[in-house]
């Protein structure tokens, strides 16, 4: 597309699972001549051909020179990471999710080839608050201060607008996902909805909305190898899902808990489920981001619904506890139940 | 007859015509197949046998199948709901409005307490129109927000479209347990200018009540008579939307619970705007949470069309000021004239 030779893309966070098929699924296009992954953690398999690995930090000089060096045209960061635990401690994960965005904006900054930057981010920009508006739109103001993720996310933003600013020849796009699920998606939410209880919170049914992993690997690809489309924009599922019918869906039962005990189940949870703060609040007061923008301006709509989505990943991962066929067993046997009381009825006045 | 409880788990749960445990090994649905093929035959008969009875009246084998009836047909219904609930298949809107839960659930309990307890009567329904976006904008009273819940009910049961009311409600109401998702379910949004502007885009009919606490919680010795309009942001909404604003004045809902005096400090421990005293509450604790039984009308008013004004509109104050104000009284002389000629408060 720039030149004759091909695409060349650098990608950071691509030993994780969206990094990797992403680079998977690049290097396997032709319009692409080479591909950079980078992250500090190892995949769990080699990548193929055009496929140069980087196992570094981004705040190491190493980013730097491979921005600059290597004609990169277009770099997608999706290096944001949303588990504190993984991340070692919430400090460190700020300090990578920020500090480590800075570093590459700044090296991005002096690459002289580059013409696009996508930058993967995440609705819970939006936060979670009772005082939300329903349904939120790009240019919608969150407002408060928030924590954790949710901040960095917010932060990280800031630093690809200014970037904007002053590299007015690159093409910034921000897409700002909805939770993802699918068959091998690995997150803080897949591992809430394996528990074999989920623990809500007590009187509350947040909305949700959710992505299929084809579907936010698919918007990477467009707004990488697509016609150039600069802005901010939310990409979710079609629909809503409460939570109460997601884990109806997942076929578990629910535990309840008073808002007072939540945050100590969370720390009891910490373990496995690795929860930041913030995303307790998305299981008591939900978000759901508008997402005409993304349909019109980038021109994508994603191929499952938001419940379609969740139902391929419980079909998929979960053993499910309640299942459709014992619910339809017991409506038929209580319905003939029923009927045949009725029958009694009406024969034994009648004699 | 043919099932029955118990059995192990590798056998049939059905006895045999004898009255013996059947001992043939059950299949996925717990029975064998032979008796899995009679459940579904006496199923068959059996509503068959519905049908024959409500065709031939007369005889009392009829008359009682007959009787029964209905009953059958509600609990088939009530079994296909919780059916429905229990595996999750049903979709709720992106405000999280959930039609199967208000048609099966919320509407029947409130239809008593609107039919029975305080005898609505409606009027003007045909100011509301049949599809499209409209803003109907009401007085608020009562305490606990029952008005606008029977505002709601009258135009989903007596409307001839079945409109649903989709109401901007308080903070407060999304930050309570158990309250906050019953509100998002029965179709209500928070009162915030993006949802409003939002639902009348959608075409929706939204109910707002501007006169918010500083309505429901007055003294019952200031009854009828509105307070302040908030600050029009409704008018300005439905400017930018072009639609329609149906006023709606509604008598009766002042009495259901006689706010004597207001409890400031509890309020203000609580966190809520208000803690009432009325005859009976907290004198009688629970006992007086029970409304009192007094006669409503809700009537609707003609619309005031907006969208003649054009979109500009909403820049100017005056405007905007005239129009909330012109609302307003047509809700107050509604209101005054629908008192004049109620009659008793409560008979």
């Amino acid at each position: 597309m720039t030149s004759a030779t091909g695409r060349r893309i650098l990608v950071t966070g691509a030993a994780r699972s969206t990094g990797r098929r992403l680079v998977t699924a690049l290097a396997r296009d032709p319009a692409v001549a080479s591909v950079v992954a980078v992250d500090d953690a190892r995949p769990p398999e080699p990548f193929g051909a055009k496929v140069e690995f980087l196992r570094v930090d981004l705040r190491s000089p190493a980013v730097v020179r491979a921005l600059q060096s290597t004609g990169v045209d277009t770099c997608v960061h999706l290096g944001v990471t949303a588990e504190p635990l993984a991340a070692g401690g919430r400090a460190s994960m700020k300090e990578r999710n920020v500090l480590g965005t800075m570093q590459l904006l700044a090296a991005a900054y002096h690459a002289g080839d580059l013409r696009r930057l996508v930058l993967k981010s995440s609705t819970a920009v939006y936060g979670a608050a009772p005082g939300d508006p329903a349904v939120w739109g790009e240019s919608m103001d969150p407002g408060t201060p928030r924590h954790g993720f949710g901040k960095d996310s917010i932060e990280v933003e800031d630093y690809a607008r200014s970037f904007d600013r002053r590299r007015p020849d690159v093409a910034v796009t921000v897409l700002r996902l909805a939770n993802q699920v699918g068959p091998t998606v690995d997150n803080p939410l897949t591992r809430y909805f394996a528990l074999p209880v989920c623990p809500v919170v007590f009187g509350f049914d947040p909305r949700l909305q959710f992505l299929h992993s084809d579907d936010a690997q698919a918007v990477l690809l467009r707004a990488v190898l697509g016609p150039a489309a600069a802005g901010t924009f939310n990409v979710a599922g079609d629909g809503v899902v409460l939570l109460s019918q997601a884990i109806r869906i997942a076929g578990r039962p629910s535990l309840p808990i008073p808002e007072p005990l939540v945050s100590s189940v969370t720390e009891l949870l910490r373990r496995t489920v690795d929860f930041s703060p913030e995303q307790v609040r998305y299981l008591q007061f939900g978000r759901v981001a508008d997402t005409t923008a993304a349909r019109e301006e980038l021109g994508f709509s994603p191929a499952r619904s938001s419940l379609a989505a969740f139902e391929d990943f419980a079909a998929t991962r979960l053993h499910r506890l309640v299942t459709q066929e014992r619910v339809d067993r017991l409506e038929r046997d209580a319905l003939a139940a029923l009927r045949r009381a009725a029958g009694w009825l009406s024969g034994g006045v009648g004699t | 007859m043919t099932a029955a409880e118990g059995g192990g788990r590798a056998r049939c749960r059905a006895l045999t015509a004898k009255g013996e445990r059947c001992r043939n090994p059950a299949g996925p649905a717990g029975l064998c197949a032979r008796h899995e093929q009679r459940l579904a035959e006496v199923a068959a008969d059996a509503a068959a046998t519905d049908r024959a009875g409500a065709e031939t009246a007369g005889g009392p084998d009829a008359e009682v199948a007959e009787a029964l009836a209905p009953f059958l047909g509600w609990a088939e219904e009530a079994l296909e709901f919780l059916r429905r609930r229990l595996t999750g298949d049903y979709q709720v809107d992106e405000f999280g409005y959930d039609p199967d839960l208000v048609r099966h659930v919320l509407a029947p309990l409130l239809r008593p307490l609107y039919r029975y307890w305080w005898r609505v009567e409606v009027r003007g329904l045909e100011h509301v129109p049949d599809a499209g976006a409209a803003l109907v904008v009401g007085n608020h009273a009562g305490t606990l927000p029952f008005d606008a819940l029977m505002v709601a009910l009258a135009l989903l049961d007596e409307h001839p479209a079945h409109r649903t009311l989709r109401m901007l409600a308080a903070d407060l109401a999304f930050t309570m347990p158990v309250v906050a998702p019953l509100a998002r379910k029965s179709g209500n949004t928070l009162a915030c200018s993006e949802d409003a502007r939002r639902l009348l885009e959608a075409g929706e009919l939204v109910g707002v009540w501007p006169e918010g606490y500083k309505g429901l919680g007055k003294r019952f010795r200031e009854r009828y008579r509105l307070r302040r309009f908030g600050r029009g942001g409704f008018v300005e909404v439905a400017l930018a939307a072009g639609a329609p604003i149906v006023p709606v004045a509604v008598v009766g809902s002042e009495e259901i619970y006689p706010m004597l005096a207001n409890l400031r400090r509890v309020a203000r421990l609580l966190g809520v705007p208000y803690v009432p005293v009325t005859p009976t509450f907290p004198l009688l604790g629970p006992l007086g949470l029970v409304p009192f039984p007094s006669r409503w009308v809700i009537e609707f008013c003609p619309p005031v069309e907006t969208a003649g004004l054009g979109p500009d509109a909403v820049l100017d104050p005056m405007v905007v000021f005239d129009l909330t104000d012109q609302v307003r009284d047509t809700v107050q002389q509604t209101v005054y004239r629908n008192l004049a000629t109620r009659g008793g408060v409560f008979l």
